[in-house]
């Protein structure tokens, strides 16, 4: 049964941007795209465990901050090494100001 | 004393992991995201523009040079070709993997893969391996691309100014890659699903410089080995000379970059071939900030960091004392101090990993007299 969370307002991230969201003991990372569309995925990289929030979005792709790994943030894909293994992504939702996540 | 092996394979890489200095979170100087964000942010003009001035200078040197010889005068144009083969090609490589000197990505690939071979170094090994370097930046036994040990092997970095070793040592490693092994080493930080690329890679520049030495053989001449390969030994000074600074007589087994990283002010010349790293507790602090951005970013942390050395020269004569101690007292290290208005250098991880054993310098007018 899905399971919406309530995770910020969508005016918390800047368009092409990203912000960190802990919940229940796991961490995310919540973006906003030139387009103006929500995404989320796992908050860590798959490669040495460092917050993606901290890194750069571009277009849709998120780069590590600590190795300049890349990831397709809309799909989790590992785009450039060191990153190897894919994110997990999550379903999003915006309801009035806020975002919501399905975890 | 402490003896270190720096083995990746050895007993102080699983003391590493033991003391927690293995992928530990490093200290920060806190920047504001919207400061970071702008620091960050990736063009294509600033690298499009250095890179062909780089390239049409290498291809005019190298024009020159093939024009003038066998001639003496080719001398000094082989000479300044041979050091942005040989040198610029050094911190090409290096920024290109990190991705950041263009905000194209295929721009920055091409670049990394001219630079890789130009270098003799992988560029798939190099990746990961560099990689390591700044997950465990001089973390004995984790750290892959440790320059001066302790004690530091003085006769090995002076055999690397012509790139004695570095460049043989990748050339045999280009011939073991391209016979379809990797060394032992090299499986501990590379993984299974990237060992093909490793070895397609070898194999093509062994077909390349096989070209390269058969037209040597029939025109009798080793006029195209100036062009390829040797500049890697006659033009490796300046990246060395550049290299060595970056951590050398610093601590090692610390988590905060400001203990074993060296900023050092560089003349325009050595700065364009050296593509700004001369800012490197900058760039690992922040790896994601782009070369042009490094001296922004500089004068944002420096608060927090100790002085900037002023010049190469000066920065020698910081290092050179220490690396001489160190041959005798390995645990030696030289401590900067920091500016008042900085954060105290994080040391948690540090002492339990040096315990009562890590003799320190403060300030290089502080190293004692033998």
């Amino acid at each position: 049964m899905a399971n919406w969370i309530d995770a910020c307002a969508a005016e918390d991230i800047d368009e092409e941007d990203v912000i960190r969201f802990d919940y229940d003991g796991r961490t995310f990372a919540i973006y906003r795209s030139p387009d103006n569309v929500y995404f989320c995925t796992d908050g860590l990289c798959t490669h040495e465990q460092i917050h993606l929030a901290d890194g750069l979005v571009m277009d849709h792709t998120i780069e590590c901050p600590k190795h300049n790994g890349q990831f397709d943030y809309r799909t989790g894909k590992a785009m450039r090494a060191p990153v190897c293994v894919n994110l997990g992504t999550y379903a999003t939702k915006v309801e009035g100001d806020r975002v919501l996540i399905e975890i | 004393m402490t003896k270190r092996d720096y083995s990746l394979l050895g007993p102080d890489a699983a003391l590493a992991v033991e003391n927690g200095l293995a992928a530990a979170d490093w200290y920060h100087t806190d920047i504001p995201r919207q400061q970071m964000k702008a620091l960050m942010k990736r063009e294509d003009q600033p690298a499009i523009r250095d890179t062909l001035i780089l390239f049409s200078a290498m291809f005019v040197f190298a024009a020159i040079g093939v024009a003038l010889w066998p001639s003496w005068w080719s001398a000094p144009f082989w000479l300044a070709y041979g050091v942005l083969y040989g040198s610029a090609m050094d911190s090409r490589w290096h920024e290109c993997g990190h991705g950041t000197p263009f905000r194209t990505a295929k721009y920055n690939d091409w670049v990394y893969q001219i630079a890789s071979f130009c270098m003799v170094r992988n560029p798939v090994t190099w990746r990961w391996s560099h990689a390591r370097h700044h997950t465990d930046t001089v973390i004995v036994g984790r750290d892959p691309e440790i320059v001066a040990m302790r004690p530091p092997a003085l006769f090995r970095i002076f055999l690397n100014f012509f790139g004695i070793l570095d460049a043989f040592h990748g050339w045999q490693r280009m011939i073991v890659n391209a016979s379809g092994k990797l060394e032992t080493e090299e499986v501990t930080y590379i993984p299974q699903s990237e060992h093909y690329k490793v070895i397609r890679v070898a194999r093509i520049w062994v077909v390349i410089y096989a070209g390269v030495i058969a037209i040597a053989v029939v025109l009798q001449s080793i006029l195209p080995l100036m062009i390829i390969g040797l500049p890697r030994l006659y033009g490796a000074w300046h990246h060395v000379m550049t290299g060595i600074l970056q951590h050398a007589g610093l601590a090692d087994n610390v988590i905060d970059h400001r203990l074993n990283s060296r900023t050092v002010y560089m003349n325009p010349v050595s700065r364009f071939i050296y593509w700004n790293m001369n800012y490197h507790v900058e760039h690992h602090m922040f790896p994601m900030v782009p070369y042009h951005r490094l001296a922004e970013l500089h004068e944002l942390i420096k608060q927090d960091a100790p002085a900037a050395n002023p010049s190469i020269l000066q920065a020698y004569k910081e290092v050179w004392p220490i690396l001489l101690r160190q041959l005798r007292y390995h645990d030696e290290f030289l401590t900067r101090d920091l500016p008042p208005t900085a954060r105290p250098y994080r040391t948690d991880l540090h002492e339990g990993a040096l315990g009562d054993t890590g003799a320190r310098t403060t300030t290089p007018q502080a190293v004692p007299a033998e």
